[in-house]
């Protein structure tokens, strides 16, 4: 339950930094941190207490697994979220080479 | 259980240092502070696939933030409505917090999940499918087709980076 709070405050940061902050770098690492909370979020869910990673071993001792089914989803929704962020970078490059600038309002008042 | 705390302090510290800092450089290693917290998260929880992965998806991604950061630009002017602004994101942050807090009521507790699919996967799918790794065996043989969505989008995600950044045929 605390852990749960915990991992949505690192999202309600996120989500400051998104809704106030006027750089466009500043409002990508903000989506980042976001990403990050969603991620863990998915990971808290499926752990089992007492349990171990979902691999196989001849010896095993201990019977539990942690759920492997939300690692599974997290595993592609990092590798997209690489490419989310490479993606809003190469804009905001070409932002600034157009404008002269990362500042969100100034961009939206030139025209072009 | 105690690691796990002390990581996601860790982590919402790294996190506000790299919202409220001046620089944006110093901003971009505590970004990377807070990924490198979430691979040590991974390990703690039971998830070393997602821990490797995580590790090299941030080192790629701090290396193309540090890239995109060498002109440097930050916008300090506080104008317009400061006060307006920063009291309606905070109302809106704190009406999210609460929320969630009551929706996080409805979920079962930490350490206990619900496995109703994974349990069948996590009895049958040495014998099935032949792989020691669970997560594998149902990244390439359970949901085959989810991860040829995954390699999809992410040739989708190159073209568009490609058709942004290209420089050649464009025309102003």
């Amino acid at each position: 339950m605390t852990v749960y709070m915990l991992c949505l405050v690192l999202f309600s940061i996120g989500l400051y930094c998104v809704l106030r902050k006027r750089n466009i770098i500043k409002i990508i690492i903000g989506i980042c941190i976001m990403g990050y909370a969603v991620n863990l979020f998915f990971i808290l869910i499926g752990y089992v207490k007492d349990g171990r990673s979902p691999i196989y071993a001849h010896d095993q001792a201990i019977t539990k697994m942690v759920d492997p089914l939300p690692q599974v989803v997290v595993l592609t929704v990092i590798v997209l979220g690489l490419s989310i962020t490479l993606l809003l970078i190469s804009i905001a490059i070409r932002l600034y080479e157009k404008y002269g600038t990362f500042d969100i309002t100034r961009i939206n008042k030139l025209k072009g | 259980m105690i690691e796990i705390y002390l990581i996601l302090i860790f982590m919402i510290t790294a996190a506000i240092i790299a919202v409220v800092a001046k620089d944006l450089l110093s901003s971009i290693i505590a970004i990377g502070a807070v990924g490198i917290g979430l691979s040590l998260a991974f390990l703690v929880l039971k998830a070393p696939d997602l821990a490797i992965m995580q590790l090299v998806v941030e080192i790629l991604s701090l290396i193309i933030l540090i890239r995109a950061t060498t002109r440097r630009d930050i916008p300090f002017s506080t104008s317009g409505r400061w006060v307006f602004n920063t009291v309606a994101t905070l109302l809106f942050v704190s009406v999210f917090l609460t929320g969630a807090y009551i929706a996080i009521k409805f979920i079962p507790d930490f350490g206990s999940p619900l496995m109703r699919i994974s349990r069948t996967y996590i009895a049958e799918g040495m014998t099935r499918t032949g792989a020691m790794n669970i997560v594998a065996a149902i990244n390439l043989n359970y949901r085959a087709l989810d991860t040829l969505g995954e390699a999809t989008m992410m040739f989708a995600a190159i073209v568009g980076v490609l058709a942004v950044a290209r420089k050649i045929g464009r025309k102003g």
